[in-house]
């Protein structure tokens, strides 16, 4: 098994899928009455979060709690993070803490990397920068596979700001491994240069999203920043929602079977309609429970064994 | 002054014969105090560097005037100029005049300070150029490097204002707008690591435009760190149509790719970022060509703290002086015209600096070093005479090692050490 | 799923053949129908892997014996575990609760070998936390002693007595390539 989980890039097809199948035991057992498990009794899991995310850090903090884990949050609001202390002396606090995870999000691309060289304990990548979210992949896989039985061969457009998203880059690189057909659609300003030949060969882009909908088993709508106006990525959220967003008459290009993702929060009327939010296309409300039962598998697959 | 024969020693590459120094200056021949076993060893003019950072004052815990110029003088140089961006910033004749003294003090290289275009690195006002120009630092190059001179009247002024004096300026050319919080080139690795990229085209857009302003008003321009095959090209027509401009790569530029960031060690994160295979053999070519003049190191030490963090946290830079010539002679080969050409007349003469990068004849000031090309060394950071430690190749083999540097017949490295 | 296995020793001794197997099998399933008077109210869980076929066979029988159904189905133990930070990491085996639920049931969980009873520590504990049987009870194809625990078994196929030394090691058609024996592996010789 592998020790850390830092970029889905760490997860081969064989992993991945042994992930998604301890997920879905996972999901099997949170329907009972009693959901705790005592799996990782003794154990202590860190949430180091530099940037707020309440629905990242719950979702770790329900997961290793229903694995009976002890859960230390340290956030860097009102810590002697924010004082200033580096990255390099929080991880050796946590280290004589013992903790036997850190579970990090952080706004600087590879700091989960940096932070593995300093930490004996597993590191899991909650959200790096710009780069990655490899849990959110993760979740998102589980999701496809449950409803639509597969992954291998599914055509997925991930719609929108890929250039700042992390959960592009790790959905791009897991469902590539697990043989999904990846089409970027966005505005040319937020699709990264050498999308391709930076993640994966097969991965195709597209400006026009109309075009590309019939075809498609899943479409994942990012969410767009406001902000990103400012910097001349698009002139307005207007022209923005009109050709990229995802509307009741565009979801109709779908064939039938396919499902709408989003990893949440949304812009409801930017990227995404509330009608088409709120359909039973929709998979936003699953993929947060999902997330809970991925990330239990993530913390029993790199902590359930001989460190 | 003690004399030294320099017995078996090759001028350049040329067959072995004896040297002698005396006085400062390299004698006729006779009888020397001390014989050095210079047999396999070649000697070259002393190397000058045109972009160094010293850090003196303000950041004396990353690296020092005397510390600098001992790596400096181990790495083979005997005059390195010193960057304007210390804190105070280098802007006013008496900023300028400490650190020259302080090169004086310390009695290893020639310590030529470079003076700031702007107050403050700022990008507003022109700083005293004159002053620092009549100072007893006699600065002729001036450059905000760290920052471009981004506003292009303010850089035409500049360019028009030295001529009064000879000097140069020399731009870090990097077009801010399209820079902001970049952390290394923009390209398929920039993509796949989620940071923000460099364009290469921010840097060869400022060169087009200040190749053009320099022509436009007759000035000398100097080009630092070029990184990117495209400035090559826009170096190429520039020098093509006469315009007088010069242009310096590091050696890192000359060695290692974007690639490396992908370790995630911000040891490799440096401004202008590395570049691409493809950038690496164009500024090859053009070291070899000419279209680049020199190599310069952008020696630039950094405190652990300031490397040992996230890759966005980081300070870029990577220390060179000590690494300099052994990279270059790993990329070029035992080419010792070339070498001396690129790393110590040609930056002497862009400079004005006489006395540095002469010819070992008779009666010449004897500034040069001593190489031995059969040594293979092992990059130990550890090992590094800089107070910092940054440098991007621990662990990695290279050719050639200093065995001694003498500044005006005075030696400062002696068996691979120095002297004080 | 099927555990690879890397049969490497020489085996020392066939401890069931594949008729002393289905004899045996039959026997529990006579004896569970006799203890339970004729298996009202039971519910059969198998502890993956190999005690999950086993189930299966039992409940099998026993309707073959009295032409009655029995629910079956499969309790994993490994998050239950108390010896998981000794070893890499398992996968996980299929939970699946019989529709009905195990409230007030009499539960009989099935293994193919009791050792140290440790396996059977995690599953009462697994179990705790799906319902509340009314009793439970345990079967086994094979019991070599060693217990760690003051556990024991209402339904042995076969005693063992061995030296910790050495390894039993249970093969079923349905999941170890059609062959049906027992082994005993190793030891002191």
């Amino acid at each position: 098994m592998i020790k850390h989980l830092r970029s889905a890039a760490d997860l081969d097809a064989e992993t991945a899928t042994l992930i998604l199948d301890t997920a879905g035991e996972m999901a099997a057992l949170a329907g009972r009455e009693v959901k705790k498990l005592p799996t990782l009794r003794g154990r202590t899991v860190v949430n180091l979060f530099y940037e707020d995310s309440t629905r990242t850090r719950i979702s770790f903090e329900a997961a290793a709690k229903r694995l009976s884990a002890d859960v230390i949050n340290f956030s860097a609001k009102g810590s002697s993070v924010s004082k200033g202390e580096s990255l390099k002396d929080t991880a050796l606090t946590l280290q004589a803490m013992g903790a036997d995870a850190v579970v990090i999000r952080h706004p600087a691309s590879g700091a989960p990397h940096r932070l593995a060289s300093w930490v004996d304990g597993s590191v899991i990548n909650a959200g790096d920068g710009t780069h990655e979210h490899p849990t959110q992949a993760l979740l998102d896989a589980y999701t496809m596979r449950s409803r639509l039985g597969k992954i291998d061969g599914l055509k997925v457009a991930i719609v929108g700001d890929v250039l700042h998203s992390r959960v592009a880059r790790s959905n791009v690189l897991l469902l590539t491994t697990l043989g999904a057909e990846i089409t970027l659609v966005g505005p040319p300003t937020l699709i990264p240069v050498d999308i391709a030949a930076a993640l994966s060969p097969q991965t195709k882009v597209s400006y026009d999203l109309d075009s590309v909908l019939p075809d498609m088993d899943v479409v994942m709508m990012l969410r767009v920043q406001t902000e990103r106006m400012q910097d001349s990525y698009f002139p307005s959220a207007r022209e923005y929602s009109r050709r990229y967003g995802l509307d009741a008459p565009r979801m109709r290009r779908l064939p039938e079977h396919a499902i709408v993702m989003h990893p949440g929060p949304m812009n409801r009327g930017m990227e995404i309609a509330p009608e088409v939010a709120d359909s039973s296309r929709s998979t936003i409300v699953e993929q947060v429970a999902n997330g809970v039962s991925a990330r239990m598998a993530v913390l029993y697959l790199l902590l359930g064994g001989k460190a | 002054m003690r004399s030294y024969l320099l017995k078996g020693v090759s001028l350049l590459g040329q067959p072995a014969q004896d040297l002698v120094v005396r006085d400062g200056v390299i004698a006729e021949g006779g009888k020397a105090d001390e014989t050095i076993d210079a047999e396999g060893l070649v000697a070259l003019p002393g190397l000058v560097d045109l972009h160094t950072h010293l850090r003196e004052p303000g950041r004396e815990d990353a690296e020092t005037v005397e510390t600098g110029s001992r790596a400096a003088a181990l790495g083979g140089y005997t005059a390195v100029f010193a960057m304007a961006n210390t804190s105070p910033v280098a802007d006013t004749a008496g900023v300028v005049e400490q650190v020259w003294r302080l090169g004086r003090e310390a009695g290893l290289v020639d310590v030529q300070p470079i003076g700031a275009v702007t107050v403050g690195l700022a990008g507003k006002q022109l700083a005293e150029l004159g002053a620092m120009a009549t100072s007893a630092a006699n600065v002729r190059i001036f450059s905000d490097d760290g920052n471009c001179v981004a506003d292009p009247r303010l850089m035409r002024r500049a360019l028009e204002y030295v001529k009064a004096f000879d000097g140069i300026i020399a731009q870090h050319a990097e077009e801010p707008r399209l820079t902001e919080g970049a952390q290394m080139h923009e390209g398929e690795v920039s993509t796949r690591l989620g940071r923000t990229g460099w364009p290469a085209v921010a840097e060869e857009a400022i060169i087009a435009r200040d190749v053009l302003l320099a022509e436009h008003v007759g000035s000398r321009l100097h080009v630092c760190h070029v990184s990117t095959a495209g400035s090559v090209e826009v170096l190429r027509q520039a020098k093509a149509r006469g315009v007088r401009v010069t242009a310096e790569v590091t050696p890192h530029h000359l060695l290692l790719t974007d690639e490396l960031a992908a370790s995630y060690d911000p040891v490799y994160k440096v401004n202008p970022p590395l570049r691409t295979a493809a950038d690496v053999q164009a500024l090859r070519q053009a070291l070899i060509d000419g279209v680049i003049d020199i190599v310069a190191t952008d020696h630039a030490p950094h405190a652990v703290q300031d490397k040992e963090c996230e890759w966005a946290y980081a300070r870029p830079g990577m220390v060179g002086l000590e690494t300099a010539l052994p990279v270059v002679l790993s990329v070029l080969g035992e080419q010792w015209k070339l070498i001396a050409e690129r790393m110590s007349r040609t930056p002497a003469r862009i400079a004005g600096l006489s006395g540095h990068g002469t010819d070992l004849s008779a009666g010449s000031p004897a500034s040069l070093t001593l190489v031995d090309p059969s040594a293979r060394r092992v990059v130990d950071p550890s090992g590094l005479a800089s107070l910092s430690r940054n440098t991007p190749y621990a662990g990695t083999t290279l050719p050639g090692r200093i065995v001694a540097t003498f500044l005006r017949g005075e030696p400062t490295v002696l068996d691979g050490k120095a002297v004080k | 799923m099927a555990q690879p296995r890397a049969d490497t020793e020489t085996p020392s001794k066939i401890i069931l053949t594949s008729s002393d197997l289905h004899r045996v099998v039959d026997r529990i399933a006579h004896q569970i129908l006799e203890k339970t008077s004729g298996a009202t109210g039971t519910v059969l869980l198998g502890i993956p892997t190999r005690g999950v076929p086993l189930a299966r066979r039992l409940a099998a029988r026993i309707h073959a014996f009295e032409g009655i159904d029995i629910p079956v189905g499969a309790l994993d133990i490994t998050l239950y575990r108390d010896d998981l930070r000794l070893h890499a990491t398992r996968a996980l085996g299929r939970t699946e609760i019989p529709a009905d639920g195990l409230d007030g049931r009499r539960v009989i969980l099935v293994d193919d070998v009791l050792f140290s009873g440790r396996t059977v520590r995690a599953a009462l504990d697994a179990l705790s936390d799906v319902g509340r049987p009314s009793s439970v009870q345990l079967a086994v194809l094979v019991d070599r002693g060693h217990r760690e625990l003051p556990i024991r078994a209402d339904y042995v196929g076969k005693n063992i007595p061995t030296a910790l030394s050495e390894k039993v090691r249970v093969s079923l058609a349905e999941i170890d390539d059609g062959i049906d024996e027992v082994k005993l592996f190793g030891g002191a010789r």
